[in-house]
């Protein structure tokens, strides 16, 4: 338990929370492992989990993509899931252990009895995961604009 | 001060053009007085005056002989030391692939220019910081500003889009000429009063043999010089430029964009306007080439050109930029503004957009409320 | 009234000298991206050698001229320029090879500032072709390795087809003292690195946000958001210095057409402080 608080309090994401939540999303966590390959989650399935990938990387795929085309990859620092925020509680793609995976996972379902109990702890997760989403939402449509393909240009960029 | 008869000026044509000198000023050409070559006092527009306002230039006579009676047209001496086309460079192939390059630049005669008012010293003045004061001086502008000879005259008339006293660079011209007139008209009394502003100015004076001004002599002078600043048509405020640098995305710019044809006439006939670009102007054997600089305008789409498209796209954008700069940004850059308040922008703008208009509609509502 | 200007002006700031291609190297499979090593023909020299981030203007004879950032500065004077094809003027220059002679003159504009970034972590962000006005301050950084701390190279790419240097990305992968980031926009089913936008490789952290230079060269769109990533790490703006890119025709402050505000791109650019810079994101068709 002290190990997991204290590589929660060492993560960026969850900076300027107050000790009490720390120790709220510490109960929750476990470290946990996955050999590359492995399916953490799977499109259209319920989810009651999200992970802080400690080391390793992380896939997203959608099925609907010929293949199985990564459309983006997550790293060490990197949260991965946020469906077990909304109804209906079920991933949108699905995610894939390229590597071996080190992470500490949070079981969701209990979190999110502590956010309807406890609606300032609710808040302050709620506001972490939406810049987190706002933060993706962004890279995404980046991502969309195609920007290096008439990019630059004749001095060079 | 020194005074002469209006027919000293033919005398000075003269002696400018026995000394070498190429001499251009004001003539009176297709209904407008332009700038070109003059042999003496009868090829300068003498009787004749211009009525200006935006969007509207016409010419007509004075019930006097006046000399000077008029204001600026659309020419202004850019063209000469800034021409709207020249060869930069010549390039011939040579045959182990490589090539050689040689100035463009052919011999330029001294010139001397007469009848400049007094904005159109500030404008040069304007371009001289441009071609010659930064790290790499202009070449040809260097070459065709060098033995320059410079005959001024303060205006006794400011036209209906003049703001030169707003700008303060005129009526009167004070500095960087060689000689400057003040002409002197009414129904009792025709003469000019003469000042020298440099030792070839004071040399020439010499030699037109001018004689001291009476005390009423002097005090019409000093009638002209006092009275001209009251005649301006119109005024720019006096913080343009901390006005504009607060306006990018003024709602104003839009609303001007409607009316503005985007001709780029008011970059064409702006004394200080620098833009170019230069082309390549192959022959048809492929051994020689030239690098030929015509005159450019930020109105233009492909001035802005980048690789996805024009970086200014809209009209709107364009016109901020050129009254922006113009304005504002052009103090940062060059330590002056842009603008000498000569006029011409407001008079050949076929829609008459008005640039002390723009300025001061932007200051009255700096939020853009309407 | 006639001026002192100076009879005896640096001629070679506006007159294309010959250079020699040397060797031309082809990224990408569709070959719209090359590089020339160049080196002057007898007789021409520069004023002074160019300093990362500067650009010189690349001369076709009887096409035209375009601005190039210098991507790499060899020992023994010869310059390297990367081009992309992609307009009248870099299309024509695509299809030449060594041995033929182009015109150049330069160098012009400002530099990356490296050496305010000594006894600090060095980060370089690069989207698309924007690694090669980088890749000087690179092998820069590099060969003086012990001057800095961390040094972290990001690049992004369109896709892993669309890399270029890859020969030059696998030797910085190998070296430990490089913490070297690639990801790409779009994967491919054998690609097996980062999927998304450069950004996410700043956020990424691994490096001191209170002692590190940032240097950022690639589309605005990236520069700007990359610039916010770092921002959002704890960088403070004015450590961080981006590239612009303008219609730059005289690189003298002349012809008034890579004008930002203020700014001349080519005269007090290429490269700005990013505050200096943060208007021009942010106003639109400044």
């Amino acid at each position: 338990m002290n190990e997991l608080l204290a590589i929660i309090e060492q993560e960026p994401f969850f900076e300027d929370m107050a000790p009490e939540h720390r120790r709220l999303l510490a109960a929750c966590a476990a470290k946990r492992s996955y050999t590359a390959g492995t399916r953490l989650m799977r499109d259209h399935e319920p989810t009651e989990t999200f992970w802080l990938i400690r080391e390793g990387q992380v896939a997203l795929e959608s099925p609907l993509r010929e293949g199985s085309v990564a459309f983006q990859t997550l790293g060490p620092g990197d949260i991965l899931g946020w469906s077990w925020l909304l109804p209906p509680y079920r991933a949108s793609y699905d995610a894939r252990a390229v590597t071996d995976v080190h992470t500490l996972r949070f079981d969701a379902g209990v979190l999110r009895e502590r956010m309807e109990a406890d609606p300032t702890f609710g808040y302050v997760l709620m506001k972490h995961f939406a810049a987190l989403i706002v933060q993706r939402l962004q890279a995404a449509r980046l991502q969309a604009l195609d920007i290096y393909s008439h990019g630059g240009s004749e001095h060079g960029h | 001060m020194h005074v002469m008869a209006p027919q000293a000026v033919d005398t000075l044509i003269r002696l400018l053009s026995g000394d070498g000198y190429e001499v251009v000023g004001p003539t009176r050409r297709d209904g407008a007085i332009v700038y070109d070559r003059v042999g003496g006092l009868d090829d300068l527009p003498v009787g004749w005056t211009d009525e200006q306002a935006p969007g509207h230039y016409r010419l007509r006579e004075r019930d006097d002989d006046a000399l000077f009676g008029y204001v600026v047209g659309p020419h202004s001496w850019k063209k000469y030391l800034f021409p709207p086309e020249e060869t930069l460079f010549r390039l011939t192939r040579q045959p182990d692939g490589s090539f050689v390059t040689e100035p463009g630049e052919s011999h330029v005669p001294p010139r001397a220019f007469i009848g400049m008012r007094a904005c159109e010293l500030a404008a040069i003045d304007v371009q001289d910081r441009v071609f010659l004061g930064q790290a790499v001086q202009d070449r040809g502008y260097a070459a065709r500003r060098r033995d320059l000879f410079m005959v001024a005259v303060s205006c006794a008339e400011p036209g209906g889009t003049c703001f030169c006293a707003s700008m303060d660079t005129g009526p009167r011209a004070r500095k960087g000429f060689d000689l400057a007139l003040t002409e002197v008209i009414d129904a009792t009394q025709h003469f000019l009063v003469a000042e020298a502003g440099s030792d070839a100015g004071r040399a020439m004076l010499d030699r037109l043999e001018p004689r001291p001004a009476s005390d009423t002599e002097q005090t019409a002078a000093e009638r002209v010089w006092a009275e001209a600043p009251e005649k301006m048509g119109r005024q720019m405020p006096g913080d343009a430029r901390e006005v504009l640098n607060r306006a990018f995305e003024h709602p104003r710019w839009e609303e001007t964009a409607e009316r503005c044809l985007s001709c780029s006439n008011c970059t064409l006939v702006c004394p200080t306007c620098f833009c170019s670009q230069v082309e390549e102007v192959p022959d048809l054997e492929g051994q020689r080439t030239e690098r030929v600089r015509r005159w450019d305008s930020c109105f233009n789409q492909e001035h802005s050109h980048l690789v996805g498209g024009p970086h200014r796209e809209s009209v709107a954008a364009r016109y901020r930029q050129w009254i922006t700069h113009k304005l504002a940004t052009w103090h940062d850059q060059f330590g002056t503004s842009g603008c000498v308040g000569c006029g011409r922008c407001i008079t050949w703008c076929p829609v008459g957009i008005d640039i002390t208009e723009e300025v001061t509609a932007v200051r009255r509502d700096p939020e853009g409320r309407g | 009234m006639a001026t002192d200007a100076a009879a005896t002006l640096p001629d070679q700031a506006m007159a294309p000298q010959a250079w020699r291609i040397h060797s031309v190297r082809r990224d990408v499979a569709s070959n719209e991206v090359f590089s020339w090593t160049l080196y002057p023909e007898p007789g021409v020299e520069l004023d002074a050698a160019p300093a990362p981030g500067q650009f010189n203007m690349l001369y076709l004879f009887g096409v035209g001229e375009v601005p190039i950032s210098v991507s790499a500065i060899t020992d023994d004077g010869g310059i390297v320029h990367t081009i992309r094809a992609v307009g009248s003027v870099t299309r024509s220059m695509q299809d030449l090879e060594a041995g033929a002679v182009i015109g150049l003159r330069g160098p012009f504009g400002t530099a990356w500032p490296l050496e305010q970034a000594r006894g600090r972590d060095l980060v370089l962000v690069a989207g698309g072709i924007g690694l090669a006005p980088l890749r000087p301050v690179i092998h820069a950084a590099l060969q003086r390795r012990s001057e800095f701390g961390r040094v972290v190279v990001c690049y992004g790419a369109r896709s892993p087809g669309d890399m270029i240097f890859r020969d030059e990305l696998d030797a910085w992968e190998a070296r430990d003292d490089v913490d070297l980031r690639i990801t790409v926009d779009r994967g491919t089913a054998a690609w097996r690195g980062n999927v998304g936008v450069v950004t996410q490789l700043v956020d990424r952290g691994g490096f001191d946000r209170r002692n590190t230079l940032a240097m950022i060269c690639g589309p605005e769109v990236m520069m700007r958001f990359t610039a916010s990533a770092l921002e959002r790490r704890g960088l403070k703006p004015e450590d961080i210095f981006v590239s612009m890119e303008r219609n730059m025709r005289c690189a003298v402050g002349f012809c008034g057409h890579c004008q930002i505000g203020s700014h001349f791109v080519c005269r007090d650019g290429p490269v700005f402080p990013y505050p200096v810079m943060e208007p021009a994101f942010r106003i639109r068709e400044l």
